[in-house]
């Protein structure tokens, strides 16, 4: 049987150099996706904003986003949002956070139940005070600053300085890129958005590291290599691992996106956008970054192995015996 | 390494054995699981309510009102210890926690601030034995000058209380409702998570949450006219509420001094009244209840006593006769519904503060079922991508990983099923994640196995050599997933943290499954075939 193989053997592609593309492309859309999101903004949900949202599905016949839109702007309350979501011929209402506190926000949902429930199905009512909701947009960026600053750490203990900053830019560009991906395509940003935020954060990390362990492992057995060269074969013996797990995972996204439903379909498709932007920075970013970063170079991580060698065997010859 | 020591195999498949006897419950109708003999693990993965459908209401100690009822209850106190020690004062003033006193003679500080002293109870020390925080600090201002505050540590552990409180009364509110299976647990320092499976409509909840209940007794202050009192400064001791009259309104003057309180209540039900068949409830008092209730209506027979419900006179009926049993109903504009709430609510007790919904969330039974369904076709359709995918390019090897993914999966509900964690949409989508994710341990290893042999090693080598050089990169690349992961459990709510929960788990029994068990088909199938090449 003839099994598959998505990417040669001994492949000797020269992937570092293409960091003068790669450099400016990802600081062009970088700069880009800052600027959009500053002037656009995200399209937050109700857990960042606080308000109703109310998600109905006609009872019969498809669903008149327009007629809804009117009767719901009939209730006088202020800005209110209606959306066609997911192919069933749902709509999803949102409104404003009333003000007069919880009552008010409460005779609202009231009446629009009462006004919905003759021609369709309920099918969620969520309310978000505005309390909760700036506490989740604080817990939201507090957990996106914490894992970045823990795996930091951990990178350094693990690793060395230059390869943890490495990973952190490689990390802190799929973040950008992400966000970027919500601010174009007005994807809703709530709390599922933050977990998937994180999972790619995760993610990024995991592809960041299969690269940088090989570095880690190569730049011990190669003294000589420059720093490109030593690069190079890093990603080029770990790429039919990259394009494998890039896969998997995508087809196991991809299942989500096709089959998961409408509730759970942005998250999927943020993934699996998340998955396309790690594997490239991981191979185009963060590895390359390791040039100016400067890893230890062959003579100084040779003289640190002997200086290394040197402590251990005096420690060992001062113990007692 | 292709050798492994018999108790190691052992101990494997008695690990795969226990993670299937634990997922087995999730798969089997519960006709079957009832049949179960006790020790048996009988448990199943809980199902959030965005699956199961129903309402879930986060409610909030409203801490400030606390605040001010304590504070206006120590001015009520300094007052009445004032004036019991004939101690003259010129205006006693609220400030904030603070109480101050004005004394007309300057002699009688010293008094004054002894006697406040007495407030200083600290809060809750009887009960444990040692000593609470101190309630108040006494101190003077000036010559004329006394002043008692409330205390930050006491109103803190007040508010605790408070919420501990709260938490059995929402509770046996809730079941005297007749939910089915809520769930109600304490989230933070100050808040109460309900959960309500099934429930569609929480208006009704949210009305029986609403109210703090505070039943009171007190005597109408017929000394002026409630208009006149509501117009200008009601006479000291007293105060103007409203009264309900059918729909309207009305004020009312009366004493601030509760005679009986809802506390002293053992029991009050919804009924009729036997002439005019309007709603009524009927209570009971307990001993103390019913005695200062008879004392009080003897004494004040021939004058209107109101029945005061959170600050609102439901009724101010007079007083005919003392009533002396310990029985009596309360008549207003009920209508069958709300009497019976009214019953509810006084059977369950006060609220020792309000509470406020401030976050709200209902699911639908239509949308749940509908996202157990796509979660359940997208979980099968990836696992058909990864395995014949995995199949396709490591043939045998591809194999092993994917009977390693099987069970990576049912590790996965063995554990949330042991844990009582609850499963998610979002956690749906992490095990749909997890298994794309999960045969990246296995790819890792194979991947290395294929170099070392194309490197030169023989079989055996390479595939040993893979195996180790492999551990240290799914360790790290793993350990970074992991801290995110972490976070996002210790930051997330609801159903994120269920997806935070299986992304977790599914971590760590990947590294089990992929390295340990993939490991051992691997050498038994080498011991059983003795291939000569490599089969990918």
């Amino acid at each position: 049987m003839r099994l598959l193989r998505i990417f040669p053997d001994d492949s000797k592609f020269r992937f570092v150099r293409w960091r003068v593309l790669s450099f400016p492309f990802s600081a062009a859309i970088s700069v880009l996706t800052i600027v959009l999101f500053l002037t656009m903004g995200l399209n937050f949900g109700i857990d960042f904003t606080g308000g109703t949202l109310i998600e109905i599905q006609p009872k019969s016949g498809a669903a008149d986003p327009g007629a809804v839109r009117t009767l719901a702007r009939s209730f006088e309350v202020g800005d209110v949002e209606v959306q066609e979501i997911g192919s069933a011929g749902d709509i999803s209402v949102r409104f404003r956070t009333q003000p007069g506190g919880e009552a008010a926000q409460s005779a609202l949902v009231q009446r629009a139940r009462a006004a919905f429930e003759k021609d369709f199905n309920i099918r969620r009512v969520e309310t978000v005070g505005p309390r909760v909701s700036g506490e989740l947009v604080q817990s939201g960026t507090l957990g996106v600053v914490l894992s970045i600053v823990a795996v930091l750490a951990y990178l350094w203990f693990r690793f060395e300085l230059q390869f943890a900053i490495g990973a952190i830019i490689g990390t802190l560009h799929d973040i950008v890129l992400t966000l970027g991906f919500f601010v174009i395509t007005r994807e809703e940003f709530n709390m599922t958005s933050i977990a998937a935020i994180l999972t790619i954060v995760g993610y990024s990390l995991n592809e960041t590291v299969v690269v940088f362990d090989r570095t880690r492992e190569l730049l011990r057995k190669y003294k000589n290599l420059p720093t490109p060269e030593l690069l190079d074969l890093s990603i080029n013996s770990t790429m039919s691992r990259t394009v494998m797990t890039a896969t998997t995972t995508a087809l196991s996204l991809l299942a989500l996106v096709l089959f998961g439903g409408q509730a759970i379909q942005g998250f999927a498709n943020v993934m699996l956008y998340g998955v396309i932007i790690c594997t490239y920075s991981a191979i185009f970013v963060s590895s390359p970054m390791l040039i100016y970063l400067g890893v230890k170079t062959s003579a100084r991580a040779a003289a640190d192995d002997k200086a290394a060698a040197a402590a251990k065997a005096a420690a060992i010859s001062r113990r007692p015996a | 390494m292709l050798y492994f020591s018999t108790w190691k195999t052992v101990a494997v498949i008695a690990l795969c054995a226990l993670g299937i006897l634990f997922a087995l419950p999730n798969v089997l109708p519960q006709s079957v699981r009832d049949q179960y003999p006790s020790w048996f693990p009988a448990r199943t993965v809980v199902l959030g309510l965005d699956l199961q459908g129903g309402s879930q209401l986060l409610l909030e100690v409203d801490g400030d009102a606390l605040r001010k009822s304590r504070a206006t209850a120590l001015q009520e106190d300094v007052r009445r210890v004032l004036r019991e020690a004939r101690i003259g004062t010129t205006a006693i003033q609220l400030n904030g926690n603070t109480v101050s006193a004005t004394l007309r003679d300057p002699s009688q500080r010293d008094l004054a601030l002894e006697k406040l002293r007495t407030l200083a109870t600290p809060v809750g020390g009887s009960l444990f034995g040692g000593a609470g925080p101190v309630e108040v600090d006494v101190s003077s201002q000036g010559d004329r000058g006394v002043a008692a505050t409330l205390t930050e540590a006491a109103l803190q552990a007040r508010i605790r209380s408070a919420v501990d409180q709260s938490l059995q009364i929402v509770d046996r509110r809730v079941n005297e409702l007749g939910t089915v299976e809520p769930s109600i647990q304490r989230e933070g320092a100050d808040r109460i998570l309900l959960q309500v499976p099934g429930l569609q409509d929480p208006q009704r909840l949210k009305d029986i949450l609403g109210q703090t209940a505070k039943l009171e007794f007190r005597l109408v202050d017929l000394s002026m006219p409630p208009e006149q009192a509501a117009a200008g400064r009601p006479p000291e001791g007293s105060e103007v509420l409203q009264e309900d009259r059918g729909g309207q309104t009305a004020p009312i003057l009366v004493e601030k001094r509760v005679l009986v309180s809802g506390e002293d209540l053992t029991d009050a039900q919804a009924g009729f009244n036997q002439q005019t068949h309007e709603p009524i409830v009927n209570f009971k008092f307990n001993t103390k209840g019913a005695r200062a209730f008879g004392e009080v209506t003897q004494a004040n027979v021939g004058k209107p006593f109101a029945i005061v419900l959170d600050d609102k006179v439901i009724s101010a009926p007079r007083i005919n006769e003392p009533i002396t049993g310990g029985q009596g109903q309360i008549s207003g504009n009920f209508t069958v519904q709300s009497a019976n709430d009214l019953a509810v609510l006084l059977r369950a007790g006060a609220l020792p503060a309000p509470l406020t919904v401030i976050e709200e969330r209902t699911v639908g039974p239509g949308l749940g079922q509908d996202s157990i369904n796509a979660g359940t076709r997208a979980t099968w359709y990836a696992a058909l991508f990864v395995v014949v995918f995995m199949f396709a390019t490591y043939g045998v090897f591809g194999f092993f990983a994917n009977i390693a993914l099987a069970i990576h999966v049912i590790f996965i509900f063995a554990l949330m099923s042991l844990l009582g964690a609850t499963l998610t949409l979002p956690g749906i989508a992490g095990i749909v994640l997890t298994i794309g994710t999960a045969v990246d341990s296995n790819v890792l290893i194979y991947e290395r196995i294929r170099e070392e042999f194309r490197a030169g090693r023989s079989m055996v080598s390479a595939i040993e050599a893979g195996f180790r050089h492999a551990f240290a990169v799914i360790f790290d690349s793993n350990s970074t997933m992991a801290i995110a992961a972490v976070i996002l459990f210790l930051l997330g709510s609801g159903p994120v943290r269920g997806f935070a929960v299986v992304f977790l788990l599914g971590i760590l029994t990947t590294v089990i499954t992929a390295v340990t068990m993939t490991r051992m088909m691997i050498a038994v199938w080498y011991r059983r075939t003795r291939p000569q090449t490599m089969p990918f």
